[in-house]
């Protein structure tokens, strides 16, 4: 767990809450790894590291694995669900999901990964999440509560 | 979720353990999905065997192939007795031709595991087509059937072209299917949901098969997941016929993530403009010039820079027998570069007609190889030291320098087979 370092005389990292609709349930926390663009399963991720390997992509080269992935939705080949279930497999899948546009391959991808999915939310979570925040994700309760990296 | 009667008792048990694992599966999904209920599916599409190591290993670790179907085809980690499908289903394209594993890099272990994969899927009720293009081996849904496919180019293909009605699935959600002849009705199945939303206006003819690549590789950027419905104020001249509209909704689906379109005048649900968009006026007009075509055009040979080529591949999606007869013509009597391979897949049903008409001959006496089962960017494989790729095909040429750092140029099947005879690349936008 990284820790998130509030110096003695500061106020406390302020907590931001939004609220969506269960996609898969359970609870989860871990730290904020955020991206605008789509991500693709088949061809778009090595299931051995969780890295996005999508030549172009923003996040190329990084690795999801137990994080909180704040993303647009999926794209590109149906094997999307396939490639993340193998991440679970591997121990290498994001720790929740958080994504705005449902389609038929994001749901099943989370489904079978088992990490807590939400989606429809109160505010765009890519406008109130950064990379390195702290996220715990309440899915059953529609939950996300932000705290904001220092 | 609404469950009927039936579908509460799959799920309650009364069918068995694998059944109402694929119950609770279709449960979570549709529940994921916000689905209100399933319906009924007679027609699946989807990958079922195993072709890497990690599931041979699995397979000989959690308990044969049950364990394999039920963790990747039903998402259960108990290992549940998979019984025969209730429902038609059709095996997709897969890593490698089994038939060429030497020249696809695959160990004779991991084929016989394959192949012991594929007597076990045969056996539950898989028609081992082993193709892209399940519709022409003979899986032509009807209009307004509702399927359960996997594959971007053959759920577009199924949707648009043939009318009827289908998500892009995964190997999970088509698992459950063919045990339930259950998918969750959302998205394509809906009537609504099939309407155009874009207007994509033609200030040009689009005739020859690249033409239509090069159309639907423009679409599918532009519109991403949405619906696109093609007018044109004079009419569309010539009428696509398979392998254009093949190559058009594989080009649109891998630029963009479109499922669904309508051609004004061809396609099922577009008699007129004002039925494709269902009334509604859409929410947005592009239209598609001269300049559009060269950049498109331009954009799928970005990669390019050498004109040595070592490889020419055709066959995605899945050459037609007409396509067939087309290379093995312009191949006749010439002989592929020595510097070059020539690589050409077909589903293996149609390499017997192949064989049978001379074109295999043909191709085969020219250097040139008929192969089945897969393609480059499915099992990775290219001859050894291939540097610069020609293809017929915008999404290879999408895929290919993305998943193998290779160079590919984008052309037609006649500048691609003189690729292969030179060696050089000389092809150029009409």
């Amino acid at each position: 767990m990284s820790a998130i370092h509030v110096s003695p005389a500061a106020a406390p990292a302020p907590v931001i809450v939004i609220r969506g609709r269960k996609v898969v349930g359970g609870v989860c926390e871990g730290e904020a790894l955020v991206t605008r663009d789509r991500i693709s399963g088949w061809g778009g991720i090595d299931p051995r590291t969780g890295s996005v390997i999508e030549t172009r992509h923003e996040l190329k080269g990084q690795s999801f694995a137990g994080k909180v992935l704040v993303f647009p939705g999926a794209k590109g080949s149906s094997g999307w669900s396939a490639m993340f279930h193998m991440t679970r497999l591997l121990n290498s899948a994001p720790a929740a999901f958080l994504f705005n546009e449902m389609t038929t391959k994001m749901a099943l991808g989370a489904v079978v990964t088992h990490a807590p999915a939400m989606t429809d939310f109160d505010r765009d979570p890519l406008d109130c999440i950064e990379t390195g925040d702290w996220v715990r994700v309440d899915a059953d309760a529609g939950v996300v509560e932000i705290t904001k990296r220092a | 979720m609404h469950l009927s009667d039936e579908e509460k008792a799959m799920y309650d048990g009364r069918d068995g353990p694998a059944v109402q694992k694929a119950m609770d599966l279709l449960v979570r999904y549709g529940e994921a999905l916000d689905a209100e209920r399933l319906v009924e599916t007679n027609n699946v599409c989807a990958t079922i065997t195993s072709t890497t190591p990690f599931q041979r290993d699995f397979a000989q670790a959690k308990g044969g192939m049950d364990a394999v179907f039920s963790e990747f085809s039903l998402d259960s980690q108990e290992v549940v007795a998979i019984p025969k499908f209730k429902t038609f289903t059709s095996h997709l394209q897969l890593g490698f031709d089994p038939g060429q594993p030497e020249r696809m890099g695959v160990s004779e272990e991991t084929v016989r595991f394959y192949e012991k994969s594929e007597r076990h899927a045969a056996g539950l009720g898989a028609q081992i087509m082993n193709t892209c293009t399940p519709y022409q081996l003979g899986n032509i849904p009807t209009r307004g059937e509702h399927c359960a496919w996997m594959e971007s180019s053959a759920v577009i293909y199924c949707n648009s072209v043939l009318g009827a009605r289908t998500n892009t699935e995964g190997r999970e959600s088509c698992g459950a299917a063919m045990l339930t002849g259950r998918i969750p009705y959302w998205g394509y199945h809906l009537p609504d949901h099939r309407l155009a939303t874009h207007v994509v206006e033609l200030d040009v003819e689009i005739e020859s098969v690249q033409d239509w690549g090069l159309l639907g590789y423009f679409i599918g950027e532009h519109v991403q997941e949405r619906v696109p419905v093609v007018h044109s104020r004079r009419g569309i001249a010539r009428v696509p016929n398979l392998p254009r509209l093949k190559h058009f909704g594989a080009a649109a689906s891998s630029s963009g993530g479109v499922e669904m379109y309508h051609i004004v005048g061809v396609t099922p649900e577009a008699l007129t403009l004002e039925q494709a968009l269902g009334g509604q006026a859409p929410r947005e007009v592009l239209r598609y010039g001269e300049a559009d075509r060269r950049r498109t055009y331009e954009k799928l040979n970005t990669t390019a820079t050498s004109a040595d080529i070592q490889y020419v591949m055709l066959g995605c999606p899945h050459y037609t027998i007409e396509q067939i007869w087309e290379a093995a013509q312009l191949l006749e009597g010439r002989k592929v570069h020595p510097d070059c391979e020539l690589w050409i897949f077909t589903p293996r049903a149609i390499k017997a007609l192949a064989d049978r008409n001379g074109y295999t001959r043909i191709i085969e006496e020219a250097g040139g190889i008929l192969m089945s089962d897969s393609c480059s960017a499915m099992s990775r494989a290219v001859p050894k030291g291939t540097r610069t790729v020609a293809l017929d095909s915008a999404k290879q040429a999408h895929y290919l320098p993305a998943i193998l750092g290779i160079q590919a140029w984008f052309g037609t099947t006649s500048e691609c087979i003189d690729a292969a005879c030179t060696g050089r690349w000389t092809g150029g936008l009409q």
